[in-house]
């Protein structure tokens, strides 16, 4: 029997048509043997023995199969928790299904077509729906699970939108079982924060995954708890725990942390001491901060008997053991000299509202604009970027980026581009993007790409316009659409669908001109078709789904 | 009714599709992106151009009111069919956004549409005269001659049975396929289609997993069965007759009196091999309360021509093919295209369907599975599979081994949550396979195949 039903008693349920009928046991392993080997107990008369096995076999076949029955029912799985979120609306649901049929791998590959990534769609559509609260439809969570699965980045959105039926899935099918692992409270809840007890049981007997979501979870909510807790354990600490649980005092950092960290600068492990003060010197009011400020203002001054005040660096000549409790690390890496190296590190920790009053009452601008004796230039300038994205200075952040439209900044001058992008997250979003807009209007596109993925989404109209000429530039100037493919991408994630419209004259194909890379004229007027088309399909995606 | 109401959603649309890769691309082209000059007409045609990579877009045509399913034009070179534009174009159009309005077609598509019509005029009057060309007296001696064939088949088939419970079925797991493989061919040559097949799903029992032993004589025995019921047709009653005849592999033609009713549509599902793709849809008639399957075929990697989405009902005429116990169904005059209906077929209870399959056996004892709708039940985990348990009783169907690790199977459980819900498949020795299920509460469809 392939499967659990009881069959019918074959004694009552049906009259039996021959007298001693075998049973059905019997018959198999008669067949299995051959009736040569194992004559049957009783021939039917007139029949060959092979012939009479297969008929009372096919009688006993079709009453067996007659006589099914169904089988005991297993325990009830409890049924899934409820969703109290409204329901999807129709159209929204079709878009989701048709996102989520769209998975790598499963067709063509090679070059895109006019036609939309629908998949790099879905970060974006999921943000859109959690944003509005709605509830996921059942039928498409196994899909959604499968996604989430293949992808890492696009887990935290897709289980919040799944919400507790995909946990409630996850238990049955251990294909997603990371669903369980990712969500907080999924498989073991924390216990809120008000419930005291709870808390600190949990802390003192929980694994340690479990107590740096616990923490985490406390900080997010109240920042002084989540110190005092791991305060009451923090000396029986193992050093690579205590590493994590430091580090997690990043959230929320304020003023009140300030004594917990001080007295972690005297740690037994150097990498506790390094972090503790690295938090410090983001708090420009703590003591560290101070002594830092006291040490790096000794190391810079304005010379003011030259034609043009110009700013001299003395570094320091030695790392003494007050500055290495402060965290400053003494050995410098290979390669580079131990005094810049201090100097560097000194610079970095020291609060940037210093030096103003150190330097003469000059604003940030004024600062950066003052010359800087023996090739020191780079290195201060290099240490101010660090510190000023470490303290969170807009101020000074803007007076190190400078115009974006300055010739240095496109070229090789001395931020690097990837601190650039470090520098312009800490301007307001509105900055950021104008900022960009004004970088990429001057500079081009082909060193935009790490500035762009740092704006906010919908790119503001005035970056917008900026990429789409100077995609239409890079286009009159014959190179290929794919030497521009990451910004592309964006462009298609990121720009207002409300541009759409502008693309509207770049779609046609161009006469080729001399000068033009063969083709490029057709693949570009491919890739603006495939924008716009992009542009569309987020514009009806969000349509669907109803203002927030 | 007119067209304006019947939209059909983008699963529906998708369903069309002859293959994963296409459904992928078409909704790839569901979007307005690509297209112009979109529109569609209150008779049921929607037509659009598709910029593709050439210069001149592709023109697409469909035409949705057709009797027997939509008809497809597109100017693009594939020979997938429908191509990726039609489906483009029909996603475009269920999406009911506004950027497929109705309006008057252009000339393009104005005169494929009046060809389309007018030869099915032609057809329509052509079909009315007598069409059997040629001497009934010819056609009754090929039939012999079919028949004397089968029967010479069927008796050297017998032989083989006979030899091989002879020796024993220990001896055919060492024998392998081919020894199945060229009885096959040997039934083929007997025109015996029917028995080919069976004797082809023998070969593969030996290696299906534990209990092989049981399986390969249950079906020995039945194919015993079906060759003993051709030998002695002349005694069977007429009916059976008829399901010996078919289940050989001897054509029919759906000659039963047509029923009119209005057909639900319950699950649309493909199976293919090296050489054919075959359709099952799965009709209920909310009327007479009849079940109705309609076969369509298509030649390996094209989409069977007939598509008829689930969570559609049409009003149509539908004949039966002869012999007991048989329900397939041949579709006959349509009187309104298929529209979107939230009927849902009345299901029963676990045990019912248990008994529902061994009734049925008694007019088909070759039967493997009859449709069925369940009321209330919930998807179960078991020991070593899952099963749909009713919602109050002790009763469960156990799932088949192919419909476990099917996708559909989560959805499913998704779908129910631990909760009742309502669930049409397929009901037979082998378990229960899942089609189609209706949440409890309101709700579409959802295809689980």
């Amino acid at each position: 029997m392939n499967r659990t039903p009881t069959q019918a008693t074959p004694t009552s349920a049906l009259p039996t048509p021959m007298t001693s009928q075998p049973t059905w046991e019997d018959l198999v392993t008669t067949a299995l043997l051959g009736t040569d080997r194992r004559p049957p107990a009783a021939g039917a008369p007139g029949r060959a023995a092979p012939v009479a096995l297969l008929d009372a076999a096919a009688a006993e076949t079709v009453r067996r199969r007659a006589g099914l029955r169904p089988a005991r029912a297993a325990a009830r799985p409890d049924p899934a928790p409820a969703d109290p979120r409204p329901a999807l609306p129709a159209a929204a649901a079709r878009r989701l299904a048709m996102l989520l049929a769209d998975r790598p791998g499963a067709g063509s590959g090679g070059r895109r077509g006019t036609a939309p990534d629908l998949m790099e769609l879905l970060p974006q559509w999921l943000a859109a729906a959690n944003a509005r609260g709605f509830a996921a439809p059942a039928e498409l969570l196994p899909a959604l699970l499968d996604a989430a699965r293949g992808r890492t980045d696009l887990r935290p959105a897709a289980l919040a939108f799944a919400g507790p039926r995909a946990l409630w899935l996850a238990r049955l099918n251990p294909d997603w079982r990371f669903a369980l692992r990712a969500a907080p409270g999924g498989d073991a809840a924390l216990p809120r924060p008000e419930d005291g007890e709870g808390v600190r049981r949990l802390w003192q007997e929980g694994l340690f995954a479990e107590r740096v979501a616990l923490l985490a979870a406390i900080r997010a909510r109240e920042p002084a708890a989540a110190r005092e807790l791991l305060a009451t354990t923090w000396a029986t600490e193992r050093a690579e725990d205590r590493l994590m649980f430091l580090d997690s005092l990043r959230t929320g950092l304020g003023a009140a942390d300030e004594p917990f960290l001080e007295q972690a600068l005297s740690d037994r492990s150097r990498n506790v001491r390094a972090t503790a003060a690295e938090l410090l010197s983001a708090l420009p009011g703590s003591a560290l901060a101070a002594r830092m400020a006291v040490r790096a203002a000794a190391c810079v001054a304005v010379d003011r008997t030259r034609e043009v005040p110009s700013i001299v660096v003395e570094a320091p000549h030695e790392c003494d053991s007050s500055m290495e409790r402060d965290g400053v690390v003494p050995k410098a890496p290979a390669g580079r000299g131990e005094r810049s190296w201090w100097f560097g590190q000194l610079m970095e920790a020291a609060p940037l509202g210093t030096w103003s009053a150190r330097l003469g009452g000059r604003t940030p601008e004024e600062i950066v604009a003052l010359p800087v004796m023996d090739d020191w230039r780079s290195e201060l300038h290099a240490a101010w970027c660090r510190a000023a994205v470490r303290q969170r200075d807009a101020g000074w952040a803007r007076a190190l980026l400078g115009a974006p439209a300055a010739p240095e900044a496109g070229g090789p001058g001395a931020v690097s581009l990837a601190e650039r992008a470090k520098l312009l997250g800490t301007l307001p979003p509105g900055e950021r993007a104008d900022w960009v807009a004004g970088f990429i209007a001057a500079h081009g596109l082909s060193e935009a790409f790490q500035l762009l993925g740092g704006c906010a989404v919908p790119w503001s109209g005035p970056l917008g316009r900026a990429v789409v000429d100077a995609l239409n530039i890079a286009r009159d100037a014959g190179s290929y659409p794919w030497s521009f493919s990451g910004v592309m991408g964006l462009a298609e994630r990121c720009l207002d669908p409300a541009e759409a419209s502008r693309l509207d004259g770049l779609l046609a194909v161009p006469d080729e001109t001399e000068d033009a890379s063969p083709g490029a004229g057709g693949y570009w007027a491919e890739a603006f078709q495939r924008l716009g088309t992009t542009l569309r399909l987020r514009a009806a995606m969000l349509d669907e789904l109803g203002t927030a | 009714m007119t067209q304006q109401g019947v939209r059909w959603t983008a699963d529906q649309v998708l369903a069309l599709a002859p293959d994963a890769a296409s459904r992928k691309a078409g909704s790839k082209l569901g979007a307005a992106g690509p297209w112009s000059g979109t529109g569609s007409s209150d008779e049921g045609t929607v037509w659009g151009q598709c910029k593709g990579s050439g210069s001149k877009p592709y023109q697409t045509v469909v035409d949705i009111a057709d009797v027997s399913g939509p008809a497809y034009k597109c100017s693009c070179p594939s020979r997938k069919f429908p191509c990726k534009h039609a489906l483009g174009l029909l996603l475009l159009w269920a999406g009911e956004d506004g950027s497929v309005p109705s309006g008057q077609a252009p000339d393009w598509a104005e005169q494929w549409i009046e060809g389309r019509r007018q030869r099915a005029q032609e057809k329509k009057a052509g079909g009315a005269s007598p069409s059997c060309s040629g001497d009934p007296e010819a056609a009754r001696r090929r039939a012999e001659r079919r028949a004397e064939r089968v029967t010479a088949g069927a008796t050297e088939l017998e032989q083989r049975l006979a030899d091989l419970l002879r020796g024993g079925l220990a001896g055919a797991e060492q024998a392998g396929y081919g020894l199945w493989e060229e009885t096959a061919a040997r039934m083929v040559d007997a025109q015996a289609s029917g028995l080919a097949a069976r004797v082809r799903e023998l070969g593969a029992i030996p290696s299906s997993g534990p209990g092989w032993p049981v399986r390969l004589l249950e079906e020995c025995a039945l194919l015993h069965l079906l060759d003993q019921g051709w030998l002695r047709r002349d005694h069977l009653p007429n009916g059976l007759a008829a399901t010996v005849r078919s289940r050989v592999g001897l054509p029919a033609s759906a000659d039963g009196p047509p029923v009119r009713d209005q057909w639900l549509v319950l699950a649309q599902y493909d199976t293919a091999d090296a050489r054919l793709t075959t359709r099952r849809i799965w009709l209920y008639g909310t009327g007479s309360g009849r079940s109705a399957l309609l076969l369509s075929y298509g030649a390996a990697g094209r989409a069977p021509e007939l598509a008829l989405p689930v969570g559609l009902a049409l009003e149509a005429e539908l004949s039966s093919y002869p012999g007991t116990g048989q329900l397939r169904a041949a579709l006959g005059e349509q009187f309104a295209p298929p529209a979107p209906s939230s009927v849902r077929p009345p299901g029963m209870t676990t045990s019912e369907a248990a008994a529902h399959y061994g009734e049925a056996l008694r007019d088909d004892p070759w039967l493997d599975s009859v449709p069925v709708t369940l009321d209330q039940v919930v998807p179960t985990p078991d020991a070593d599979g899952w099963q749909l348990a009713d919602a109050d009783g002790e009763a469960a169907l156990p799932l088949t081994p192919t419909a476990r690790t099917r996708p559909g199977l989560w959805r499913l459980v998704a779908l129910s949550g631990g909760a009742p819900v309502k669930v049409f498949g397929e009901c037979g020795h082998r378990g229960f396979t899942p089609l189609t299920a209706w949440p409890e509460g309101a709700g579409e469809p959802v295809r689980l195949c």
